[in-house]
């Protein structure tokens, strides 16, 4: 039998340990500094915000920790208050939600385009069609496989948009599901000789990885604009609203806006800046 | 899109160059769980001590409820922390979600029933001539308990792996809870899951390595100290 105090020290051993460790962990939890930016998976896989964000911390001292998600989600955690500013591109979601008084004010940032993949060998022979709408009736006509998001992202609602425009309910065992994120997706059309619509910035990080190829581009219809929002204060006065504006007035700012056009992988440009002189004057002012 | 020994060797590459944000990522996991799994055994200790010494009405029930929460899918552990931990829920004041602390709160509650389980069975084996010697020979409540905890350490250290394996190598809480933010709350399995979406599968198969090398680090361990348990013959 050990001496009593064996068990006291195994103890303390234990409590210091599980304070020492705690205190590992809460040293870099998130301080009233951070930013937290909910976003597409198409800002972050396509790596424009590793690009922009350092330059953003490094010139106002705010670190952004950026989540992610599809449009839907990211919006959905806006609303939730669990984060402070959301970047993500669904027009008509948007504006509900400035509307609905979840977001101060929508900001133009940028806009890239749709792009429609699928096989090479085009099965469903949609490369010499002109309109967007033409071709999604003919995929629908062929049966050919496509793959949608199905996962409430700003894509996915894209898609839906389009299906509706063309007035077809797309339905069937050619028609798949996959509720997962653009890489996923382009993995799966990848695997199944599928079609897909996929924006243009994922496509491009994406497309030497793939046997795809682009079937169908270049239609108005499949113009993909972002909006920056930043979270209502009035619905939660402790969030980190002034992180998110300083966030916001470098995203339209020229020197933003710059490094936006700037960011290329391999010689392609994936996003045209489009913020409006005007808004960030008139941003400027009110700040 | 390599073959998949391409992909190793990538993966090999990576791991062995000392790549900063895979290592860090790494050590992210390590620290997590390893939070986690101190914080998680003391109290699961002293449940499966009550459950295994004490005779109390509910007892029966507590254990099925227990075993029932062995089996539940981690993303499920994530989804109720998230909708507690929201600003919308109940604990969101905490401000807690999409932080290192969400994520050792949901592996908190995947390691909990394990090590209950598990340490019950292994008190459950151990002598129970020693709780009741040392408690005739005077020795008080505290010292009784170090007492039997030391004659079944062997079961107990194989529950504390085990359960520090699960929660090293689960995806669905960690996704959530974290919110998969680089150098903040990406860890092994996150990571994995978003290199592999994106692709990239040399960072996907260097990270699963780890995995690997740490499940056969923890089995052999494991063996090595239930070898050293066996009487010897």
């Amino acid at each position: 039998m050990r001496n009593p105090l064996y068990y006291f020290q195994s103890v303390r051993f234990i409590v210091v340990g599980c304070l020492l460790l705690s205190g590992l962990v809460n040293a870099d939890d998130s301080n009233n500094q951070t930013i937290r930016l909910a976003t597409t998976t198409s800002t972050d896989n396509s790596g424009l915000l590793a690009d922009l964000l350092p330059a953003f911390t490094a010139s106002t001292g705010y670190p952004v920790h950026v989540i992610a998600v599809g449009t839907g989600k990211a919006l959905r955690m806006g609303r939730d208050g669990d984060v402070d500013v959301v970047l993500v591109h669904a027009r008509a979601a948007e504006d509900k939600f400035v509307a609905e008084g979840y977001g101060e004010k929508r900001y133009g940032v940028m806009y890239n385009d749709f792009v429609l993949v699928g096989p090479a060998s085009d099965p469903a022979g949609i490369t010499s069609e002109q309109d967007a709408t033409t071709v999604l009736k003919k995929l629908a006509e062929h049966q050919a496989i496509f793959i949608s998001r199905g996962d409430d992202s700003g894509t996915h609602k894209k898609e839906l948009g389009l299906w509706k425009e063309a007035g077809i309910e797309p339905e069937g065992r050619w028609y798949r599901e996959a509720g997962q994120g653009m890489g996923k997706v382009l993995q799966i059309a990848s695997e199944l000789d599928a079609y897909t619509l996929t924006d243009r910035g994922t496509w491009l990080a994406y497309k030497s990885k793939s046997p795809l190829k682009i079937g169908f581009e270049g239609d108005p219809l499949l113009f993909n604009p972002y909006g920056i929002i930043a979270v209502s204060p009035k619905r939660y006065p402790d969030i980190n609203n002034q992180g998110a504006n300083a966030l916001i007035k470098w995203m339209i700012s020229h020197d933003g806006q710059q490094r936006i056009g700037g960011f290329r992988i391999g010689n392609n440009q994936l996003f045209t800046p489009a913020a409006d002189a005007g808004a960030f004057a008139a941003f400027s002012t009110t700040q | 899109m390599g073959t998949l020994s391409d992909t190793t060797l990538a993966a090999l590459n990576l791991l062995l160059s000392g790549n900063a944000e895979l290592w860090e990522i790494i050590a992210i996991s390590f620290r997590v769980s390893g939070v986690a799994i101190l914080i998680a055994s003391p109290p699961a200790l002293l449940v499966a001590f009550l459950l295994t010494y004490k005779r109390f009405p509910g007892r029966r029930l507590l254990i099925s409820i227990n075993s029932t929460f062995l089996s539940i899918p981690a993303v499920v552990i994530g989804l109720t922390f998230f909708i507690l931990l929201s600003r919308q829920g109940p604990l969101g004041e905490w401000r807690l979600l999409f932080t290192q602390t969400a994520m050792v709160l949901g592996q908190i509650a995947l390691a909990f029933p394990i090590l209950v389980a598990m340490g019950h069975s292994a008190l459950q084996a151990a002598d129970r001539r020693a709780w009741e010697t040392a408690r005739t020979l005077g020795a008080n409540l505290m010292r009784a308990v170090f007492t039997i905890m030391r004659e079944a350490r062997f079961g107990l250290m194989a529950a504390f792996l085990a359960a520090f394996g699960r929660i090293i190598a689960e995806v669905g809480a960690s996704m959530m809870l974290g919110g998969n933010i680089l150098h903040y709350t990406r860890n092994i399995p996150t990571a994995i899951a978003l290199e592999s979406s994106k692709g990239e599968f040399a960072q996907g198969i260097a990270l699963g390595l780890v995995l690997l090398t740490l499940a056969f680090t923890l089995n052999a361990l494991l063996q090595h100290i239930q070898g050293k348990g066996q009487p010897v013959s």
